[in-house]
């Protein structure tokens, strides 16, 4: 049984199909890549999957549960975040206030908690959100950073915090969007072990990547889009060797 | 303990204190909108709106019914915040500017129907009666200010507070994160609006007499240009913002008529010179940490 | 009587056309609310009504001047109080347009003095023309005539000259065309004092037309004008001419059906719903933001 099923999605922006009749399914456990030319309509569908956009046609399921239209709110609470290509933090806020942030959903005290701020119950709620913050920068190796601004961190920083953000959220299956992008050799390695071990921890993971040492690294399942098609789907191997894929990229130019 | 009170405000000169309850309640107004513009990101240009809902529901209650002070503000804010529900609950979706010209229609829109209220006594206006309390005043607004100050950092620091930043920031990734970002916009508007309802009604009872026209456009904006001279977001900024503006008239009072001319001129010197507003960028926690020599913030050692 | 009140609603139409080009235009390229608009509308019928009474100009001279003036204050006030604030939230500079506009009605209030001024009785000579059942005006074919001839006077100048077209690209997309070579300072500058040029002739019309120029005149004007930019979609050229006649003909069959006193609500009305069923105006395109 699958934890993420897209059954004949599509959507179209005015003219543009930029995702069209895709069928994809993500099995608990498993990394699962997305990888394509630019503009394949990748990332369109992780705002799918996500409820940032509807799709003019078709299904996604989560758990064998309908999401599609749902808003991104609501997705998030049923257990898929996500990071972001072009970084979405919470800039002027502190490192600290953007993983407590992604532990939104695992609280519970609203503005009624603010007015009882020290009584044992909100303090409770304060310190289970703040354990799960922790944990998250912990395991991105960001832990001496808790008190910065986020718009003060480095770049490479700035996208494992976003990564730290996603596993505050306890997600089941976590997107990311081009994680390594802008990171040198160095970063890139570190990064990769971190998804290994996010992975060991349960959580299933989506990934959009265009560097192919990465994807080929850590992938279980690779599917490839082109003009928002799905042209292949397959283990390493099997996609490296594809004609298909070989002509998607070596045809526009664009090798990685 | 009331005695007390009022011998202590015998001592000072009425018109001292008139500026220090001024001060008071742009203090708890300013407080409000920073909630929605500052903290939330929601520019807002008819906060004076809400403030006459408070006004006048505060003096009708005190002219035809006897309730105690204290209900009587209640119930202000309540009305206040009502309203504001009600009027954010289809305006909130729209986003920037066009919430903000949104909101200065509906203030000028309530303005106008207030003009033409017979319980608002239409452009006459309404002569307010004494409050029904035996506590002076000043202390009635002192007190509340103070609660609201409390109040609000208690919100700063809270997951309610940080949704609300979280929505400033960047709402796409608060939704992202499981915020459900209409609803925290609309709970931050309900909130200020109270404010604004609770400052309204002790507006009109130390005014003693109010107009709708007193609430309107400008009025709106004196608000905001506490918040933002201060600093957009910063609970001190917010009191600093409306105590320097609450007593600049007064200060400039000897320039008469140039005051509003060096307002002005100050307004555009202060966002050209310090465009985030006077204590923009200050991290009073940190600041206050520092001068006691702590490095970590109170946050991360609880 | 129906045909009555459509002329006098178009004639005030205009007038708020005129002013609420310059905000929409300014809005289009730096995405700005100018507050301050309102006031340089004041300003150029205080400037017509100085050079018809004290220096004893003729109308049609004093409004070419008023429009000069104004321009020239436009660009002024962009250098001064907005341009060092471009790359600073859009607060800020909103805040500062307001400073902008206390500091000149407050100016206007020293100057001029708290009394309405008019306009000498025969600047104009009034002539009553039979239009079937209504009549109009020789001052309202004028303000008509005048507002017509501006507006097709700026349709032309952003459709066929270079600048015009330097202005199109700089509201498409502010970085591509200062990258494209396109002198973003000098566009912003032009986009000043033409919409300043077409606030004064509103104020210099508006102020024969009511016989009324004050201090305060600038702020509900400036307001309702700018109701008029949004209900024609911000931005849009064409949709502030037709949100300007609109409100103006609104708010005139509004107080002709016996709401005057709800007279300044009606275009906030309109303008509020108008947000609500689609936010982005008449004429204004809806954009989906990338992620
Ligand atoms: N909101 C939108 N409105 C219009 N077109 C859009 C929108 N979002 C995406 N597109 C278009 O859809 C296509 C796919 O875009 P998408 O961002 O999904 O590509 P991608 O595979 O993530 O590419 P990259 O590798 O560059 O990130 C592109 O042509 C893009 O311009
Ligand atoms: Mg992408």
């Amino acid at each position: 049984m699958s934890l993420l099923r897209m059954e004949d999605v599509s959507i179209r922006f005015g003219g543009l199909l930029a995702v069209y009749n895709v069928n994809l399914s993500v099995q608990p456990g498993e990394i699962h890549s997305l990888i394509g030319p630019n503009g394949a309509g990748k990332s369109t569908i992780f705002n799918l999957i996500t409820g940032i956009y509807k799709p003019s046609e078709g299904h996604i399921y989560f758990d064998e549960k309908r999401i599609e239209g749902k808003k991104p709110y609501h997705i998030a609470a049923l257990g898929i975040a996500r990071t972001f290509q072009n970084i979405h933090l919470f800039n002027d806020l502190t490192v600290l206030d953007n993983v407590l942030i992604g532990a939104h959903t695992s609280g519970k005290w609203d503005l009624t908690g603010s007015l009882l701020k020290f009584t044992p119950w909100v303090r409770s709620d304060e310190r289970k959100l703040k354990f799960l913050a922790m944990e998250s920068l912990e395991a991105m190796e960001l832990t001496d950073k808790t008190n910065e601004l986020a718009k003060n961190l480095p770049y490479g920083e700035q996208r494992r915090l976003e990564i730290a953000r996603a596993l505050a959220v306890k997600p089941k299956l976590l997107l990311l969007d081009e994680p390594a992008a802008g990171m040198n050799p160095h970063e890139k390695q570190v990064l990769m072990e971190m998804v290994k071990i996010i992975r060991g921890k349960g959580i299933t993971i989506f990934l959009v990547e265009h560097d192919m040492k990465f994807v080929m690294g850590i992938s279980d399942q690779i599917a490839v889009l082109d003009y928002g098609v799905k042209i292949a789907e397959g283990l390493s191997e099997e996609i490296r060797t594809n004609p298909k894929v070989i002509e998607a990229y070596l045809g526009k130019g664009a090798v990685h | 303990m009331v005695e007390m009170m009022q011998n202590l405000i015998d001592q000072i000169d009425p018109y001292t204190l008139q500026i220090l309850m001024n001060i008071g309640i742009a203090i708890i107004m300013a407080l409000g909108l920073n909630l929605i513009t500052g903290v939330t990101g929601q520019l807002s240009l008819g906060h004076a709106a809400f403030m006459s809902i408070g006004a006048f529901t505060s003096a009708i209650l005190s002219i035809h019914y006897n309730l105690p002070f204290s209900l009587n503000l209640l119930v202000a804010g309540l009305t206040a915040a009502f309203i504001g529900a009600l009027i954010g609950f289809p305006i909130l979706r729209l986003t920037g500017d066009y919430l903000a010209i949104a909101t200065l229609g509906f203030a000028e829109i309530l303005k106008v129907i207030f003009l033409n209220l017979n319980i608002t006594n239409k452009a006459l206006g309404l002569s307010v009666p004494p409050p029904n309390t035996d506590i002076p005043m000043p202390f009635v607004i002192f007190f509340v200010a103070l609660v609201t100050i409390i109040f609000m950092s208690f919100i700063h620091n809270s997951r309610f507070g940080r949704s609300l930043m979280a929505i400033r920031e960047d709402e796409i990734a608060a939704e992202a994160m499981g915020i459900n970002a209409t609803r925290y916009k609309l709970q931050a508007f309900a909130v200020g609006s109270f404010l604004a309802g609770v400052g309204g009604g002790l507006y009109a009872h130390v005014i003693a007499y109010i107009n709708p026209s007193d609430f309107g456009f400008m009025k709106s904006i004196d608000i905001l240009n506490m918040v933002v001279l201060g600093g957009l977001g910063s609970i001190p900024g917010a009191i600093l913002g409306a105590s320097v503006l609450a007593s600049a008239p007064e200060f400039l009072r000897f320039m008469q008529q140039y005051r509003m001319l060096v307002y002005g001129a100050l307004l555009v010197f202060l966002m050209v010179f310090r465009p985030n507003g006077l204590l923009g960028g200050v991290n009073f926690t940190r600041l206050v940490l520092k001068i006691i020599g702590k490095n970590k913030p109170a946050r991360a050692a609880k | 009587m129906l045909l009555q009140q459509l002329i006098n609603g178009i004639t005030l139409g205009s007038t708020y056309a005129l002013i609420a080009l310059g905000y929409t235009m300014v809005y289009g390229i730096i995405a700005l609310i100018n507050f301050a608009h309102g006031e340089i509308f004041m300003a150029g019928a205080f400037a017509g009504l100085f050079m018809v009474t004290v220096l004893k100009i003729n109308i049609f001279l004093s409004l070419i001047l008023s429009m000069v003036f104004c321009m020239i204050m436009g660009v002024v006030i962009e250098r001064i109080a907005y341009r060092p604030l471009r790359k600073s939230s859009r607060l800020s500079a909103l805040i500062s347009a307001i400073g902008v506009s206390i500091f000149l009605s407050t100016l206007a209030l020293m100057v001029f003095g708290a009394d309405a001024k008019g306009f000498p009785d025969n600047t104009i000579p009034l002539i009553q023309i039979k239009l079937g059942p209504a009549e109009i005006s020789s001052l309202q074919l004028l303000i008509l005539g005048i507002s017509a001839f501006l507006m097709m006077a700026l349709e032309f100048i952003v459709r066929k000259t270079k600048i015009g077209k330097a202005m199109r690209a700089t509201s498409q997309d502010y970085h591509t065309a200062s990258l494209m070579g396109v002198n973003v300072n000098r566009v912003i500058s032009v986009t000043f004092a033409l919409g300043s040029s077409l606030a004064a002739a509103g104020g210099v019309l508006v102020g024969i037309l009511y016989n009324s120029v004050s201090f305060n005149m600038g702020l509900m004007a400036g307001l309702k004008a700018f109701a008029a930019a949004v209900l024609g979609g911000i931005g849009s050229i064409p949709g502030a001419m037709f949100g300007g006649i609109f409100l103006g003909v609104a708010e005139v069959m509004g107080v002709a059906a016996g709401y005057s006193s709800y007279r300044d609500a009606i275009a906030f009305a309109i303008l509020v719903l108008v947000l609500l069923i689609k936010p982005t105006g008449l004429f204004g395109q809806k954009i989906q933001k990338k992620v």
